[in-house]
């Protein structure tokens, strides 16, 4: 494929149709363009609004605990012997991850558009607890749609949606993963457009949500930013993130898109290694497709069938990515790579004895390149992960893994 | 739009002669298996079927119920792809020249095979029009001015949703007929109401001279005839679909009989335009 040119900014992404370059796009029954077309217009509204911010500025600061901090892991780095490894602590956050960030935004546009019912898919369940948090924080009936296999590897986290007050629908169609979840929200969402807000946790999905999310999650890159320069009087050398659909790694590289000396590293889940054809890294090894209301990379066969994904961690199971990142791929502004299982669960460990930090299995993917990588470079060379995650979700995957019985 | 008459002109054209609405009926290509989902196909004009809507299976039907998502499963199982689908249309012609049929389904498979290569093998097998749930007005580009460039009719579902501003933007490119989803949700979801449907005819009579034809929850002769009584078409998917759910046989084909067991479910739907009050009996804007 030709490579796109390079644009004069990395961030304006993206045109008024919602395409970053090829990728993106509106592509959803005509039941629910009249809908997206009134979350774009309540969004332009909303950002334009200075009591918008405001609200947000403070649930983000008094309801999440912003700002995460920026902690230099000392020890990681010892380890390693080379690079200075700091992490981005979005684990600190009420709910244990970064998708509050763009649930409280979201929340707070649903709110503005008169909705009374919301509905989100997820996988390893961190979205769904996120967004029954401020269902439950705004008084809003919550509905979330999980498939039966994520369901019975997040358990903790299915009951805390409910002791939160959401319905936790099982969803059996498929493999039973992410991706169906996601069909299924759609088809209740085009059913219910009156009363229901679709709040989608990742930067996928159709025009204006690849936009949005990454807008509510730019927060962590805005405040790696200012601690970086704080800590070290200078900007970080290279970011790394993992990427299911993509939220967390857009959030933290958005903001140094323009930044030409920020190297930016994301990291796609390898699963039982790409050979094997059991993975989920659709940038790495899938091609342009069309599913979920955009255009982008998939896993698919060649009838344009979309096959399953494969991931020790829930959250990075999805056959797609965001379609901003297939154009930063194309581009050539942040690099793709993967991390198998074994891998980010090595990693997993590591944190946890190294750091006294338990990482989410999808935040140990991006630990297990920087454990591939730190070591041959420089000590004065400045890595910021994002950990995007708490791991006390996963404990069970990851027992089960290494053979323990709790 | 001035296109010459294909074979869905050329049909309503010879309905309005008759003075009555289409039958209009759904299958998945290739459910439960190739060689069966032929054999239905074959049978449904002699069962009443004035258009044929020939569902391309795909694994993330986001529009469809339970019904039409289990046929394209069992479709996928068999071996079903878009290469075969076009194939049975091709075959189809050799025996019958005169019924359109227009292939429903999502972007992606299409996406894949390659949007030129796709429109030319499908106007070679002898398709008439396109229905692709995921490509709306907003995204015309992709794929419905080349299918309009070569031929094919481009289909659009008009839903409760699709207020007046967005109306003309949703008929302007729209070629065939008007597909009307009389609910807002997914196939299999409950039957529109005769009267809400009745009006929005007239909504899009307003701004289209396009036959309107009416689908989603129609389950029964009676509501085919109810709905043949306001509107040029009426569309059954899910209960069809059901139908071929219920002739399956441990083996997952369809056990003996079946095939002769759904067409005669299909004849007795498509009685129902066949005894509807003639629609718009006092000269719609036709
Ligand atoms: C902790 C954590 N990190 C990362 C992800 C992956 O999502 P994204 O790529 O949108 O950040 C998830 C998804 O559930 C998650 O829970």
């Amino acid at each position: 494929m030709n490579k796109p040119e390079r644009p004069n900014s990395y961030r304006s992404l993206p045109d008024a149709d919602g395409h970053f370059g090829l990728f993106g796009g509106r592509y959803v029954a005509e039941t629910l363009m009249p809908l997206i077309l009134d979350l774009e217009k309540a969004y332009r509204e909303a950002k334009a609004d200075p009591a918008f911010k405001a609200q947000m500025d403070d649930l983000m600061k008094n309801f999440v605990g912003r700002p995460s901090p920026l902690y230099f892991a000392e020890r990681l780095t010892g380890h390693f012997g080379g690079a200075k490894i700091y992490l981005k602590r979005e684990e600190l956050n009420h709910t244990g991850a970064h998708k509050i960030n763009n649930c409280i935004g979201q929340i707070l546009l649903a709110q503005r558009m008169g909705k009374k019912r919301i509905i989100a898919e997820t996988g390893a369940g961190q979205h769904g607890v996120a967004t029954a948090t401020v269902a439950a924080r705004f008084g809003l009936e919550c509905v979330i749609f999980m498939g039966e296999t994520d369901i019975e590897r997040q358990k903790p986290n299915v009951f805390r949606m409910n002791l939160l007050g959401a319905r936790v629908v099982p969803v059996q169609s498929g493999a039973r993963t992410l991706k169906d979840a996601m069909n299924e929200a759609l088809r209740d969402w085009v059913t219910n457009v009156d009363s229901t807000y679709y709040l989608i946790g990742t930067v996928a999905g159709p025009h204006p949500y690849p936009e949005l999310v990454r807008d509510f999650q730019s927060v962590i890159g805005i405040e790696t930013r200012e601690q970086m320069l704080a800590a070290e009087g200078r900007l970080p050398d290279t970011l790394v993130a993992c990427v299911g659909g993509g939220s967390n790694a857009i959030g933290l590289f958005h903001p140094f898109l323009d930044d030409e000396s920020v190297a930016m590293t994301a990291v796609e889940a390898a699963g039982r290694g790409i050979e094997t054809g059991q993975h989920a890294a659709s940038i790495s090894a899938g091609s342009l497709g069309v599913l979920h209301g955009n255009r982008t990379y998939l896993l698919q066969d060649d009838d344009g069938q979309i096959t399953e994904a494969h991931s020790i961690s829930a959250g990075l199971d999805y056959p797609g990515v965001g379609p901003e990142h297939g154009y930063l791929n194309d581009v050539g502004r942040v690099q793709y790579v993967s991390a198998t299982d074994r891998e980010a669960l090595d990693a997993f460990q590591l944190c946890c004895q190294l750091e006294g930090i338990i990482p989410a299995l999808e935040s140990s993917h991006a630990l297990a390149h920087v454990a591939k990588v730190a070591p041959a470079l420089p000590r004065d060379h400045l890595i910021v992960v994002n950990l995007s995650g708490r791991g006390d979700k996963d404990i069970f995957t990851v027992a089960d893994a290494l053979g323990a019985k709790i | 739009m001035t296109t010459t008459p294909g074979r869905i002109e050329r049909r309503f054209a010879e309905l309005r002669a008759e003075g009555r609405a289409a039958f209009v009926s759904f299958i998945t290509a290739g459910d439960p298996n190739l060689e069966q989902s032929e054999a239905i196909l074959a049978g449904l004009p002699g069962a009443g079927v004035d258009i044929i809507e020939l569902g391309m299976p795909f694994t993330d039907p986001m529009a469809d119920g339970p019904a039409i998502q289990a046929a394209g499963l069992r479709a996928l199982a068999s071996g079903q792809t878009l290469r075969k689908t076009l194939g049975m249309v091709e075959r189809f012609r050799g025996t019958d020249n005169d019924t359109p049929i227009v292939l429903m389904g999502y972007y992606n498979p299409i996406y894949k095979y390659g949007v030129d290569a796709f429109l030319s093998d499908a106007v070679q097998a002898g398709v008439d029009g396109l229905i692709v749930v995921d490509l709306p007005a907003e995204e015309d580009a992709e794929l419905c001015e080349p299918a309009v460039a070569a031929g094919i009719r481009f289909i659009r579902l008009l839903t409760p949703t699709t207020d007046d501003k967005r109306l003309e933007r949703v008929i302007a490119n729209c070629s065939g007929f008007l597909y009307y989803v009389s609910v807002t949700g997914i196939t299999g979801a409950a039957q529109g109401a005769q009267d809400a449907v009745g009006a929005a005819r007239k909504r899009f009579a307003a701004k289209s001279d396009l036959p309107v034809v009416v689908g989603f929850g129609i389950r029964t002769a009676d509501a085919v005839a109810e709905i043949a009584a306001v509107a040029d078409g009426a569309v059954v998917g899910s209960a069809i679909v059901d139908r071929i759910a219920k002739n399956l046989g441990p083996s997952g084909g369809l056990t003996d009989g079946g095939v002769r067991d759904v067409l005669g479910f299909v004849a007795d739907l498509a009685s129902g335009v066949r005894r509807a009050e003639q629609p718009l009996a006092a000269g719609g804007a036709r």
